[in-house]
């Protein structure tokens, strides 16, 4: 018979780096990454898979982190948006975007770079319309989306495949 | 909103599954891909006591074939099932459908059995299980028993589930010999929830008689529903747009669909008369694959 649990210890691979913590059943994955591993660069917003704001890519498929119990993604290899740059380098995509102009506040920008990269790994070339659809399930409350799909599309038409595929495999 | 405390058991069998189910007397939940539960929990419609974890349970995912049909896991994801080779060739219609569930981030966790066993009635696999005659298998403490896609729908968050019973997988039977399908929906934006959704198939004999129709339509009721008289207009005849639209008229004519602000009840008879002729007419003239 399986014990009924209240807390875990979780592991998790991070960006590349080992990282774990002991944390309640009901921590989410977003919480754990935010308030235990100090990465803040994954948002919080509607806190009920609404917003998108949160998505990251748990063993290379994008999640909504506000949904996910951080003790079921135990071993796990994670990304987010800290890992898409190096902390010195933007990768390829942020380097498009900051050329395209396509944020403006940058709430939603964690979650929209994360669904993109997943995008853009399975379809190196989109069309605007795959850009549309891929972001489709992301909120973005100023640029009216336009210079977003603008970003994404710069990175396609740059061939970033071999960069982005260096962010997520490094 | 931070969901109230629960505990978390996480089974390694099923067997180990059901027990935890009994244990814990109706007071937990199974959690699946979480796309739907975590967000209840989130917003504290529901607070379960405990939630039983069935990410690690051996043999839950994965698609199998033979002869008769597909065998999905309960706990397979639905973009896996998408993008699966035999689900494209052998069950159109829930490779037609899977797309329209929210997004590719929701597909990516959601899994088909969450969603059947969640029973919206605004939801794609419940409507396609419908359509296909889809099986479903459930286990629980006396064993394991079936239950066809007609028997096994009550209502939203509502099935032929006892609360110490598992659904393990959903079986499609392959589309019949001279069948066509079609998926269609109406939302207000991309990856929204259906104001209608309309899944069809048609069955035609050499000739192009029609010798058998299924029409599947969601969110116009408490449980996908399927429209008898509407279906059994098409039966013996070659397809027409005259023969469609009475079909479709037929489907729409009696239903009585809930108001809420994705639309009023009669704006959802409208939309469902014209999906429905959408979907046939799709099916009906498609050239043959």
């Amino acid at each position: 018979m399986s014990d009924a649990l209240s807390t875990v210890e979780v592991h998790l691979t991070v960006n590349g780096s080992d990282r774990s913590a002991v944390v309640d059943v009901r921590r989410t994955l977003v919480e754990m990454l935010r308030e235990d591993l100090a990465l803040t660069g994954t948002h919080v917003g509607c806190e009920h898979g609404v917003c998108g704001s949160c998505t990251v890519l748990i063993d290379g498929a994008s999640a909504r982190s506000c949904l996910t119990l951080a003790a079921r993604v135990d071993g796990s290899t994670i990304v987010t948006i800290e890992g898409l740059g190096d902390g010195d380098q933007l990768g390829a995509l942020q380097q498009a975007c900051v050329e395209r102009h396509s944020f403006q506040c940058g709430f939603c920008t964690p979650g929209i770079l994360i669904v993109a990269t997943e995008l853009l790994v399975d379809n190196p070339n989109p069309s605007e319309a795959e850009v549309r659809e891929a972001i489709s399930g992301n909120l973005c409350r100023c640029t009216g989306y336009d210079s977003i799909v603008a970003g994404i599309l710069h990175a396609g038409s740059n061939s970033a495949e071999r960069e982005i595929d260096r962010e997520i495999h490094r | 909103m931070k969901g109230a405390a629960f505990t978390l058991t996480v089974p390694r069998s099923i067997d180990e599954a059901i027990a935890c189910l009994t244990e814990a007397g109706g007071d937990a939940r199974l959690l699946a891909g979480g796309q739907s539960l975590m967000p209840s929990i989130a917003m504290r419609r529901v607070s379960p006591a405990a939630l039983v974890d069935l990410s690690r349970v051996a043999g839950l995912a994965g698609i199998s074939a033979d002869l008769d049909g597909i065998a999905i896991g309960a706990m397979t994801r639905q973009r896996v099932v998408e993008r699966d080779p035999q689900v494209i060739d052998r069950v159109r219609l829930l490779a037609m459908a899977t797309p329209y569930i929210a997004h590719v981030t929701v597909r990516n966790q959601g899994t088909i059995g969450g969603s059947i066993a969640h029973a919206d009635p605004t939801a794609e696999l419940p409507t396609v299980a419908l359509a296909t005659n889809a099986v479903m298998l459930i286990r629980g403490p006396d064993g394991a028993r079936s239950v066809t896609a007609g028997d096994f729908f009550g209502g939203p968050q509502n099935t032929a589930l006892a609360a110490d019973e598992l659904l393990v997988d959903v079986r499609f039977p392959t589309d019949p010999p001279g069948s066509r399908c079609a998926f269609v929906e109406f939302g207000r934006r991309l990856g929204d929830v259906a104001v209608v959704g309309v899944a069809v198939m048609i069955i035609a004999d050499a000739e192009g008689t029609i010798t058998e129709a299924r029409i599947a339509i969601s969110s116009v009721a408490p449980t996908p529903i399927r429209v008898a008289a509407a279906e059994h207009l098409l039966v013996g005849h070659l397809p027409s747009q005259a023969l469609i639209d009475a079909s479709a008229d037929l489907a729409a004519r009696d239903l009585d669909p809930p108001t809420d602000l994705n639309g009023s009840g009669a704006y959802r008879r409208r939309l469902t008369r014209v999906l429905v002729g959408r979907a046939l007419a799709e099916a009906s003239f498609r050239v043959s694959r």
